[in-house]
């Protein structure tokens, strides 16, 4: 059984019915009980528990010292093209975006990959577009064989493949898989994704789940907040990131909180998500989840970082840049336009600085291909 | 001729079918099971069955157990 | 809604299953079975005794129940197929417990030969529980091997020791899909509450009612314990755990929050 059929049971839920009859009481069972029922995971994320944050936070942060201890890995994205075939609503990559497109040559990916590498990064992720012919299967096979000279591990945040297409990349160095599901609600999904071969809700849903077949190591899930009521979102997320974790025992699930940020894009009916709201989704996570990563990118600012990080975070990016090339490829702002902009501009060693100074061991490299 | 009934040799001295070995043996056929050279038999086909030389019988019936 | 277990397509109503072996006479085991009000009941298959006149055990069990025969004996998965299919052509029905043993100073469970059965039984359509070590990676395959529960030990059979196994077998109550029952080693209506409260889906028990001095008086007693652990489980039990006391807010950022 695939996550798509557990969507069809939880999917149409009366959500808000749900949350209005919660009582406090429940959600302090929900708080104090270990038990992994869905209906726990909607407790902790229904409106009624945002009068026990402090004590979900609390209670967030020991589960987080038990299982991951006062580490932080840090990554570094790279992006290598940005020629897109899709239409969706929020990105900057938009297809319909006037902008100069372009994919790095294997020097230039060459020229990106030594100057991460020189700030200690060892985990990379990259990113592309969705387009086949742009920045095919092989070109990424090809950028793979430059960058696994550089770092330790490497993450992929490209279009949805096949299993088949997943494990020649895990053949060729790729270790990780982050996919967003950018929204679990498939009326919002086929609203935002106007064209292109991202509309395929379902081939995008149980990609995850092909990417652990393959042979992936780690395995992340996300929705991009704002699109539509991020409660019933993250609670879908939620459940997908269990099925995972249930079924891939040999896998790392892990989850991210991207918030819409400004973009060159026209999307316009944001939702709004509060810092209170990211707070609460952190905890229910960790709470619903002990031992699931949970990623805090520089969509958010450097002061929101350092405030989120003890209530859950495992993984942050430093030294990032969304635009193709950003990172040693000079170009006007105006002719390469990012994906979206971005809050946290602190290099690696600010990173590192900022979490030596809370007490937290950065991360650099916490495991290798032999 | 010999045969190995329920892990013990006996020899019987003239053919014989499966029926009559149950009844020889004075078992009841309603609560047994008798497997044949590792075939189970079902009842009905007992009589068709003639044992030979050197033939397995293992004859079982319920037991208390847990 | 009625609480019921689930297994092989069955709604069973008795969270006890019961082990008819060890009893001083069929009699009165069939009086401890009544007084169980169990739905499931095991029996073995032995080789006659051509010699030794007995009772078919069958007629003291009652018709309600759903016999289960237990492959005791098999040392290796083709001889637990084997004893399957015997008690299968006895028309004792096609639900088997799984029960592979090498080792017969503990009769701890071999589970690699107990998967394998798994396998084959499950695939000629018996309801398969296997008796296995609780162990999560087995529990997995036996259950995707179409098992339609799992049954760790909570001791070695007979040892009436309780649920020393527990903190395994409450992984495997989190982690399977399938009901967990616990199978052996219970000694005491305690122990078989202590299953239930923890989220067994139901227990089996044998020895601790069979060879006590009132078997029919344990056998309610085992029944009670049952369904007040099973009544526990479903009221929600309350932590026991020291909850996290704020030793500084986490939170405190949220307060000056401008949106």
């Amino acid at each position: 059984m695939s996550y798509s059929d557990i969507l069809l049971k939880y999917k149409d839920l009366p959500f808000e019915k749900i949350f209005h009859e919660l009582s406090p009481q429940e959600v302090e069972r929900s708080i104090a009980s270990g038990t992994q029922e869905p209906e726990r995971l909607l407790a902790l994320l229904s409106p009624t528990a945002e009068g026990f944050l402090e004590s979900m936070a609390q209670k967030a942060h020991a589960l987080t010292l038990q299982h991951f201890g006062r580490t932080i890995q840090l990554y570094t994205p790279m992006y290598l093209s940005n020629f897109c075939e899709n239409e969706c609503a929020y990105c900057g990559f938009n297809a319909r975006n006037k902008m100069p497109r372009r994919t790095l040559t294997l020097e230039e990916v060459e020229k990106e990959a030594a100057f991460i590498a020189s700030t200690g990064i060892e985990h990379l992720l990259i990113l592309t577009g969705d387009s086949r012919t742009k920045s095919s299967p092989a070109y990424i096979k090809e950028c793979l064989s430059v960058l696994k000279k550089y770092f330790s591990s490497i993450s992929a945040e490209i279009y949805a493949l096949s299993e088949e297409e997943y494990a020649d990349l895990v053949r060729s160095g790729i270790d990780g898989l982050t996919l967003y599901q950018e929204t679990y609600d498939e009326a919002v999904y086929e609203r935002v994704h106007r064209s292109g071969p991202k509309k395929d809700f379902i081939f995008r849903l149980d990609a995850p789940e092909r990417a652990a077949r393959s042979g992936m190591r780690n395995v992340n899930v996300g929705v991009l907040l704002g699109l539509s009521d991020w409660r019933k979102e993250v609670f879908l997320m939620g459940l997908h990131a269990q099925y995972l974790q249930d079924h891939f025992g040999d896998v790392e699930t892990g989850a991210s909180l991207p918030r819409l940020r400004p973009h060159a894009g026209d999307f316009k009916e944001m939702t709004e998500v509060s810092n209170a709201n990211i707070a609460q989704i952190i905890v229910a996570l960790r709470l619903f989840l002990p031992r699931l990563g949970i990623a805090l990118s520089t969509r958010e600012s450097a002061g929101l970082r350092e405030d989120l990080l003890p209530l859950g975070i495992t993984r942050m990016s430093a030294g990032s840049t969304t635009r193709v090339g950003g990172h040693t490829i000079a170009s006007p702002e105006e002719e390469n336009a990012p994906q979206f902009e971005i809050a946290d501009p602190r290099d690696v060693d600010a990173m590192k600085a900022m979490l030596v100074a809370k007490g937290y061991q950065p991360v650099l490299k916490d495991w290798m291909q032999i | 001729m010999i045969l190995t009934l329920n892990g013990k040799q006996e020899s019987i001295d003239k053919p014989l079918s499966l029926d009559a070995l149950v009844a020889a043996k004075g078992l009841c056929p309603d609560k047994i099971v008798v497997e044949h050279n590792f075939s189970i038999i079902s009842k009905e086909d007992w009589h068709k069955i003639t044992l030979k030389d050197q033939d397995m019988i293992e004859i079982v019936s319920f037991v208390g157990g847990g | 809604m009625e609480d019921l277990l689930h297994i092989g397509g069955r709604s069973i109503k008795s969270r006890l299953l019961i082990g008819t072996g060890k009893f001083s006479s069929y009699p009165l085991m069939r009086k401890a079975l009544e007084a169980a009000q169990s739905d499931i009941v095991t029996v073995a298959l032995r080789r006659v005794d051509a010699g030794a006149k007995t009772d078919n055990i069958l007629e003291y069990i009652p018709k309600s129940c759903i016999l289960m025969a237990n492959t005791s004996g098999a040392r290796n998965a083709d001889e637990a197929v084997r004893i399957a299919r015997l008690a299968k052509a006895s028309g004792a029905g096609n639900w088997i417990k799984i029960e592979v043993v090498q080792d017969n100073k503990y009769l701890l469970p071999d589970n690699l030969e107990t998967l394998k059965a798994v396998e084959i039984l499950a695939q000629e359509g018996f309801i398969v529980l296997p008796y296995m070590s609780p162990d999560l990676s087995m529990a997995k395959r036996m259950a995707d091997a179409g098992a339609a529960a799992v049954m760790p030990l909570g001791s070695p059979i007979g040892s009436n020791r309780g649920m020393k196994t527990r903190e395994l077998v409450e992984i495997l109550v989190r982690e399977i899909k399938v009901p967990v029952i616990v199978d052996a080693g219970l000694g005491s209506p305690s122990d078989a509450c202590e299953c239930m409260e923890m989220g067994c889906a139901a227990v089996l028990v044998n020895t601790a009612i069979a060879i006590v001095r009132d078997p029919v008086a344990m056998a309610r007693a085992f029944r009670e314990a049952v369904s007040a652990g099973r009544t526990a489980y479903l009221a929600g039990l309350a932590s026991s755990g020291s909850e996290a006391s704020a030793s500084s807010p986490l939170t405190g950022f949220l307060r000056n929050e401008t949106r």
